[in-house]
């Protein structure tokens, strides 16, 4: 079941189209990469997403019903990429301020954060000031009152910046801990390797416009390039290669990349080699990696420029 | 509706728990007090009192001169200058009057002699003491006589009365109230004002503001401030007032009836009689009477409260405007700082001239009511303020608060999200238009 739906959605500013008819859908309970570069509209569809903007034009549903910032609120929570904080309020007043203003009553509010506070092992921070802690000690608050209402639809802009590895670590255990509850989470990052660990489903925009979306496991078939990973027994030499199957990107000792050829299979590299009576240790095939394909597609993009992008003012 | 009252509280509790609140909140009645009590202390003269020794080689002086407030004259007829002001101040002495063998037409080389400089207030005395004495002298020998003189004085004041019901007023009574309720609205609009815009900025530099509009409508926020800083405003006016009238009637414990008495007497006793010094009291007394203290009061908590909101609002926008450089806002308070200072310029015109033109129009036009409109109307309603200003005035700075508020709500939303950008006025403008 899908819990958001986002349907042609566009929000032009005056001098550019921020968010130009994008469309997609968020499956409940998963974990949904938002990629793209700098000033792609990531934040500007956050931001329609969460109820901050109204989007010109387009339709977002939640749990299938069309979205309405006032009612739902309750529903989401949204920790932008900018963080902040009453820096002279107490720890646990903030927290209880956030959480009251999600619609939590005193009772359930302070329930709440006294549990995560247990979890986080922050409870002597409840009386001091947020400007006495360090950075990612405010990162830590800053989680638990953007999760501590239990959010239907958890929206993340880049929770990972500013955070030590073992903070970090927590924070994603945190997200998967969430996410097997049910939480839908939305995942903005530049950070290519969390997205490939932690997401399920990504899309990339650029420009405004989505330019992929699909499951990680999905995207690298569609891109993968036909390459393998091939080790040998011996190290072979130029006439035990030559076939019309492949072509050799690199022979390094006995391993060998090759790129397939369009109409062969790996059975026929493989038969290849047992004709050339040449022992195969192993035989992997090359998936590009996320980053790969970002840095292709957004590339691709850049040089061709999408019908919209022509009409903006340089 | 339960989200604002959550924001109002918030920015009400973290106003007034600060120390800050506590201190101003007190000083201001110490202040108050002290300007009350410093002058009745002075007036009854403390503990201080100074003898003045006087060598009078003409004879003329010799008694005459009047000891009052502190200030005690001793004669010492026989008395060597240089060996007095040798050993003075042994004899506690605070100083010499030397008065040589005078000619009473050209009275000359008349001196005194003190360790320290003397201040302002004993040199007039002084001065004035002695001239008196010699004007005296004068009378006599021209054969004037004394009490002729003073039956021929006068020192009567007409009745100004004004209104149907031909009410007594006393316009030096209605200036001070006047000036004191339009400069304080003054005060208020800058420092609440201000008070304002910085929470706006602090919010928008902090990073708050996008997380705070997850969860509730920008104009949710800006009201919230809003009403919060105005209920600050209101409580320290409570607290400030209590204070002033326990102040006042704890002063006449403390000092006896006489003291009181003698010292707001004692200035007026020394231009007439005690028949004109009463006269004078009653008229004033008439005029305090003819203050209609409760209608000013409401009309001051309207006005503060009224020029707050109208204002507060476009402080607000203009905080949202700001980045992380402070300078930026300084130019964009600009045309907000202006007609508040164009109000209180009115302010002083209209404390002198309540019926004038420029004090009428200044009176209705919302930006500068607030204060213009304070100055005015100790002077009475409906006699100085037709009831008809009075109410147009009302009128439009409750119609300029709704669109000030719905301007800046718009310019507010927009300007609290947008970062690294410097906007210029005529951009903020066209997003309202929009």
């Amino acid at each position: 079941m899908n819990l958001l739906e986002v349907k042609h959605l566009k929000k032009h500013y005056a001098t550019h189209k921020a968010v130009d008819d994008i469309s997609f859908d968020i499956r409940q309970g998963s974990i949904f990469g938002l990629l793209g570069p700098n000033g792609a509209g990531k934040t500007t569809l956050l931001r329609m997403i969460t109820g901050i903007f109204y989007p010109d034009e387009g339709s977002i549903l939640l749990n299938g019903k069309p979205f309405d910032p006032q009612r739902d609120t309750p529903l989401i929570g949204y920790m932008p990429e900018e963080r902040g904080l009453y820096k002279k309020m107490k720890v646990g007043e903030q927290t209880l301020y956030l959480a009251r203003l999600k619609g939590l009553s005193e009772r359930e509010a302070t329930e709440k954060i006294k549990k995560w506070f247990d979890k986080f092992d922050i409870n002597s921070w409840w009386n001091k000031r947020v400007d006495e802690l360090s950075k990612g000690m405010q990162q830590k608050v800053q989680f638990i009152s953007t999760i501590m209402h239990d959010p239907k639809l958890l929206i993340l802009d880049e929770p990972f910046s500013g955070l030590d590895p073992i903070n970090s670590n927590l924070i994603k255990q945190e997200i998967f801990n969430l996410a097997q509850q049910g939480t839908t989470i939305i995942f903005s990052t530049h950070r290519m390797e969390q997205v490939e660990e932690i997401c399920d489903h990504i899309m990339l925009v650029n420009k405004g416009h989505k330019i992929l979306d699909g499951s990680v496991k999905q995207i690298k078939q569609d891109f993968k390039q036909g390459l393998f990973r091939i080790g040998l027994g011996v190290v072979p030499n130029a006439a035990q290669m030559a076939t019309y199957h492949f072509t050799i990107i690199s022979i390094h000792e006995n391993t060998v990349t090759v790129k397939m050829n369009e109409d062969s299979s790996t059975n026929d590299i493989l038969l290849h080699f047992i004709h050339q009576n040449i022992p195969v240790t192993y035989f992997e095939e090359i998936l590009p990696s996320i980053n790969e394909v970002f840095i292709t597609q957004v590339q691709q993009t850049e040089q061709a420029p999408v019908p919209t992008a022509a009409q903006q003012p340089a | 509706m339960n989200k604002i009252w959550l924001i109002i509280k918030r920015e009400f509790l973290t106003r007034v728990r600060k120390r800050s609140f506590l201190v101003v909140t007190l000083l201001v009645p110490v202040a108050f007090a002290a300007m009350i009590i410093i002058p009745i202390l002075m007036a009854i003269g403390g503990n201080e009192s100074k003898r003045i020794a006087v060598i009078d080689k003409s004879g003329i002086f010799n008694n005459q001169l009047p000891d009052k407030r502190g200030v005690y004259f001793k004669y010492l007829p026989g008395a060597n200058l240089d060996s007095l002001k040798r050993h003075y101040q042994a004899e506690d002495y605070s100083g010499i009057l030397y008065i040589p063998d005078i000619d009473i037409n050209r009275p000359a080389g008349l001196e005194y002699y003190s360790k320290g400089q003397v201040g302002i207030s004993l040199e007039t005395a002084i001065n004035s003491d002695i001239n008196n004495v010699i004007e005296r002298k004068r009378m006599e020998l021209e054969g004037i006589d004394k009490s002729k003189l003073d039956a021929l004085r006068s020192n009567i004041a007409v009745e100004f009365k004004s209104g149907d019901d031909e009410k007594k007023g006393n316009s030096w009574v209605a200036y001070g109230v006047g000036y004191a309720c339009g400069f304080t609205i003054y005060i208020v609009l800058l420092l609440f004002g201000t008070s304002v815009m910085r929470g706006v900025m602090e919010e928008k530099v902090n990073r708050i503001a996008e997380v705070m509009i997850s969860s509730v409508k920008p104009f949710q926020l800006m009201m919230g401030k809003i009403v919060g800083i105005a209920a600050v405003g209101l409580l320290q006016f409570l607290i400030w007032g209590v204070l002033i009238c326990a102040i006042y009637t704890i002063i006449p414990l403390f000092l006896s009836p006489e003291s009181i008495q003698a010292a707001s007497q004692g200035s007026m006793m020394a231009q007439g009689n005690h028949a004109e010094a009463a006269e004078a009291f009653r008229r004033v007394t008439d005029v305090v009477d003819s203050i209609n203290w409760s209608l000013l009061l409401s009309c001051f908590t309207f006005y503060f409260l009224g020029g707050y909101l109208f204002y507060s609002s476009l402080f607000a926008a203009i905080g949202s405007l700001a980045n992380e450089d402070a300078s930026d806002v300084q130019q964009l308070t600009f045309p907000i700082t202006v007609p508040i200072i164009i109000g209180i310029m009115i302010m002083m015109k209209a404390v002198h001239d309540p019926g004038s033109s420029l004090a009428v129009w200044g009176s209705i036009i919302p930006f500068t009511s607030p204060m213009v409109m304070m100055a005015r109307l100790p002077y009475g309603v409906p006699g100085t303020v037709p009831y008809w200003q009075l109410a147009l005035s009302f009128a439009f700075l409750i119609g300029g608060f709704i669109v000030n508020t719905w301007a800046a709500g718009k310019i507010y939303r927009t300007g609290i999200l947008l970062y690294g950008k410097k906007v210029t006025l005529k951009e903020a403008l066209k997003w309202v238009i929009k």
